[in-house]
């Protein structure tokens, strides 16, 4: 059994559990699922500057700190005790492109020719932590909301804002991956 | 107390982000490129999923454990969400992360993500400062 759960899941399996997401907060407490926010909640609790949209009751939101700290730890409880020995399957087309550009590790989950310590002060290291977690924070708060609020979340809920949304989160990744990203890892 | 709940709820989906690899950037690339089903499965499924959930529980007018009528508020059109849209989209190739996947990353052992965690609250915070003057 925990050989098994050490393979890669299934994306099925993944799908039906993060799917299940869903009513489990609607049925704890009434609570919707979406993680971004969580940013504003810790602006709000930490450097609200007297910024009127960090001018709210946090701790009525305190649920969604707590969601986002079980996530950490799911992170750390997986990588600890469910690790996949063998490395990551992906596909060769991929691996193919992202050779040409300059990629070296294929080995771990996130390539450590970029996201390692080391990079942190380069310009590539600008690009893909400063900048790329800058458009996700501000991003996702000016679309009100991420992947889990618009497009599990609000799809979920027939919501067409949520549609809109998704479509432009898509765009403005595939737009990003072919014509911005190489310039910064080659 | 009544928090901890959510916290265990948090604990499973980190677990399942980091085990069906969702976590992982080169997943992300990979579904950008259109060069595997993996994520689209991931979303897709979770999609069907909730759709399903939300409308037996709509339908059955089900209440919270704790009594609380379940409401979910309309999300309302905005050029915002396609402004902002296009933003996330962007980060997301980048980081090869949502917000989510950023916590797992960390507790996986990514430790330099924290650097993106904090740039991401950093474009929160920016993102209130300048509200008013933004399209919405």
């Amino acid at each position: 059994m925990l050989e098994l759960l050490k393979q890669p899941w299934h994306w099925a399996v993944g799908g039906l559990l993060i799917g299940l997401i869903v009513p489990a907060l609607l049925l704890l407490g009434n609570k919707k699922f979406g993680i971004s926010s969580s940013l504003r909640h810790v602006c709000a609790m930490c450097v609200p500057a007297n910024i009127p949209f960090f001018q709210y009751d946090w701790k009525k939101e305190r649920w969604n700190l707590f969601f986002v700290a079980g996530v950490f730890l799911g992170g750390w409880l997986a990588s600890q005790f469910l690790s996949n020995p063998t490395p990551i399957q992906i596909s060769d087309k991929t691996v193919a492109v992202l050779q040409t550009q300059g990629i070296k590790d294929f080995a771990h989950l996130l390539p450590q020719d970029i996201f390692s310590w080391e990079n942190v002060l380069t310009l590539r290291g600008f690009f893909f932590f400063v900048l790329g977690g800058f458009l996700v924070g501000f991003g996702t708060r000016y679309a009100g909301g991420c992947t889990s609020g618009h497009a599990i979340m609000g799809l979920s809920n027939l919501q067409v804002p949520s549609l809109v949304a998704t479509i432009s989160f898509m765009v403005g990744g595939i737009l990003s991956t072919h014509f911005i990203l190489p310039l910064f890892l080659s | 107390m009544s928090s901890l709940k959510y916290l265990l709820v948090g604990m499973l989906l980190g677990v399942v982000f980091v085990k069906t690899e969702i976590i992982s950037w080169f997943r992300i690339q990979e579904m950008f490129r259109f060069h595997s089903f993996h994520m689209y499965g991931v979303i897709g499924t979770a999609v069907l999923v909730g759709l399903l959930s939300v409308q037996i529980i709509k339908r059955l007018k089900a209440k919270s454990i704790e009594g609380e009528e379940i409401v979910i508020e309309d999300k309302l059109y905005s050029p915002s969400l396609i402004l902002g849209g296009l933003m996330f989209g962007m980060g997301w190739a980048i980081t090869g992360a949502c917000p989510g996947p950023l916590f797992a990353q960390i507790g996986a052992g990514f430790g330099a993500i924290s650097i993106t965690l904090l740039s991401a609250v950093a474009g929160t915070w920016t993102y209130g400062l300048l509200r008013s003057r933004l399209p919405h």
